[in-house]
């Protein structure tokens, strides 16, 4: 198992009391899977992915990557993690308005290795991979959300991570855009063996799981899984 | 693409901000660097009128009346000349010269005169002024330095100081302008002093002050001649005036027990006075603009860290340390306090250059030590300005980046 989550809770204290974004979860997630998480507004999915890349430290619960337990609760632990394991695709690309595009993919190298040569070459491969190799020099604004987009995929895959997480990707793309960009991190989990973990409100994007997780009110609602296991979790109906 | 890299690509996208957050840590610099500016000319200043006035301090016996400062060795009791070698063999800074005296009136014909017998060299060397009236043909600078450390200023030419000394023959003589104008005397011509005649070498120009009534010889020609023995009336010193209001009356008193020392009091204690005060205000600007300038810088990196959220969070989320958020924006700090060290030490010069002649009548030149000086405070300001706005961007958490615009 790539990552294993045992009772993990995630609990926000609003003013009129508080509020399980994640309620004491269990859940396997392959190696090489592809794996959709849809739910309602609220329903915990986002927060889930958080938790999942290290961003975010729940309230109660372990996990596991690689069997090996993360101390959740140690900045410099999670970070260390996200750089050597994690890569993320967000909806709103997260791309550095004042960097240009290799440079984008470089100051993600430049967290493992300070060899700006080895990543340059890197960036350029990687962008030639997505197809920008004609917008190296090129900063956000002068490249379409499509393009943005790909060059936040290739930021995500310079440290090869082992876990592509990737939050509403297609949400500021046109339907064309959406497809193509789903094509591409369909392709990152077949041919590099990435696992996947793609939080999205579209049914037509959730397809592209072979995993599909549907969360309410911070609990595992449905699972359509021929892979993954449900370990200690009750449906909820 | 490095951190550092990262910070500079960083200034240049904000331009427009960094010229308004540089606007107030170069005014500050700018006002320290023109103070201290005008404090050096005005120490300098001092150094010179000082010098420009002679010996400053005085040793007399202690019987001696010291009413009139300039007055005060004429016919005052005596104490051996070896004093003299007392103060030289006790290497006391900030004494630039000294000059034995021995000074009594005398009458030649119907004029009383006032006689002192001189050391040449140092006579001359302590009364520029002579000099500046064609004795030496040449301007003699400040020999007092204008604070301690840092090197005196020297005489232009010390070979025309040692000319002076062999010039003075035994039977030689300069005269006061007022001595030759009422005893009708010139150069080359002779004078009858208790029966020894001298040769006039020279004609001082007016001084205005007492010197105009004096004859002036030899001092052992003027010993013999009045019988005294190898005593004097006085010794004057040309003393440093930072070493003067660092105590060196007190330290010549331990030397000198017996004598009576005093020093040409009002005018070395109210440009002293005015140094200190000069001093004194850069150091309150100094605090002042340590508080305002780190306030000022630790506001606009605050601000640029409130707008950085998301970029920050983007370096959190791909796996940047804490530490690698404080590199970055304690970097800007420096970056930002390097340039306005330099922007105020330009502005500050310049200003003083432009504003010295128009408002305080003196003329400023720049002072290059102060380019590091400016350097430094600035750089400093600027890293306590940024310490608190990075600590707290640390703590922005690596998902600032999701909230949507």
């Amino acid at each position: 198992m790539l990552l294993q989550l045992n009772n993990l809770t995630k609990t926000y204290h609003h003013h009129d009391g508080a509020i399980n974004a994640v309620d004491n979860l269990s859940l396997d997630i392959p190696k090489g899977s592809f794996v959709t998480i849809t739910g309602a507004s609220g329903s915990g999915k986002t927060t889930l992915l958080l938790i999942l890349g290290g961003l975010l430290r729940p309230t109660s619960g372990k996990m596991s990557y690689n069997s090996k337990e993360i101390n959740l609760q140690n900045d410099e632990n999670l970070a260390d993690f996200r750089s050597k394991h994690v890569g993320f695709v967000m909806q709103s690309f997260a791309l550095v308005p004042y960097l240009t595009a290799i440079e984008n993919i470089m100051i993600a190298l430049n967290v493992k290795n300070s060899n700006t040569t080895e990543n340059r070459k890197r960036a350029l491969e990687l962008l030639e991979w997505v197809g920008l190799e004609d917008r190296t020099t090129h900063y956000p604004k002068e490249l379409s959300a499509g393009q943005q987009q790909r060059v936040a995929i290739a930021r995500a895959l310079a440290n090869k991570p082992d876990l592509l997480l990737a939050d509403e990707p297609t949400g500021n793309l046109d339907p064309g855009l959406s497809e193509e960009i789903l094509g591409i991190l369909k392709e990152i989990n077949l041919k590099q063996k990435t696992t996947v973990v793609m939080v999205t409100h579209s049914p037509m994007a959730a397809e592209y799981g072979d995993t599909k997780i549907q969360l309410k009110n911070g609990k595992l609602h449905n699972l359509d899984s021929a892979e993954i296991k449900i370990n200690k979790q009750v449906l909820i109906n | 693409m490095r951190l550092t890299d990262l910070t500079l690509k960083e200034l240049w996208h904000r331009k427009s901000q960094l010229v308004s957050g540089l606007l107030a840590i170069t005014l500050g610099i700018g006002v320290i660097v023109g103070i201290r500016s005008f404090s050096v000319v005005s120490e300098k200043a001092v150094a010179v009128n000082l010098d420009n006035l002679g010996a400053n301090v005085l040793v007399l016996p202690q019987a001696a009346s010291v009413d009139n400062y300039y007055s005060a060795d004429i016919d005052a009791p005596t104490f051996p000349e070896s004093y003299v070698e007392r103060i030289v063999t006790s290497t006391l800074p900030g004494v630039d010269n000294l000059s034995p005296k021995l000074t009594r009136r005398v009458k030649i014909g119907n004029e009383n005169i006032v006689l002192t017998g001189i050391l040449p060299k140092s006579e001359i060397a302590s009364k520029p002024i002579w000099q500046q009236g064609g004795l030496m043909a040449k301007k003699v600078a400040a020999s007092c330095a204008p604070k301690p450390g840092a090197e005196p200023a020297k005489y232009l030419d010390a070979k025309l100081q040692r000319k002076g000394i062999d010039s003075l023959a035994e039977a030689d003589c300069f005269i006061g302008s007022a001595v030759a104008q009422r005893l009708n005397l010139k150069e080359a011509g002779t004078l009858p002093i208790e029966g020894k005649t001298f040769t006039i070498v020279k004609v001082l120009p007016e001084t205005g002050t007492v010197d105009d009534d004096r004859v002036f010889a030899n001092l052992h020609t003027v010993q013999a001649l009045l019988g005294t023995g190898e005593q004097i009336s006085a010794i004057e010193i040309m003393g440093c005036c930072s070493e003067i209001s660092d105590g060196l009356l007190g330290k010549l008193r331990n030397v000198l027990p017996d004598t009576r020392i005093t020093t040409i009091g009002q005018i070395v204690s109210t440009q002293i006075e005015t140094n200190k005060m000069m001093n004194k205000i850069s150091l309150v600007f100094l605090i002042i603009i340590l508080f305002v300038g780190s306030i000022s810088i630790g506001n606009y990196i605050w601000a640029n860290v409130n707008e950085r959220r998301k970029e920050i969070g983007i370096l959190r989320m791909i796996g940047y340390h804490k530490r690698h958020i404080y590199y970055i924006l304690v970097l800007k700090g420096i970056i930002i306090g390097l340039l306005g060290g330099v922007a105020g030490y330009i502005v500050g010069t310049l200003g003083a250059i432009w504003l010295g002649p128009q408002f305080a009548g003196i003329e400023v030149s720049p002072i290059y030590t102060l380019l590091f000086v400016s350097i430094g405070l600035s750089i400093s300001i600027s890293i306590l300005g940024s310490v608190i706005p990075a600590y707290l961007a640390g703590k922005i958490e690596p998902f600032s980046n999701m909230q949507e615009d």
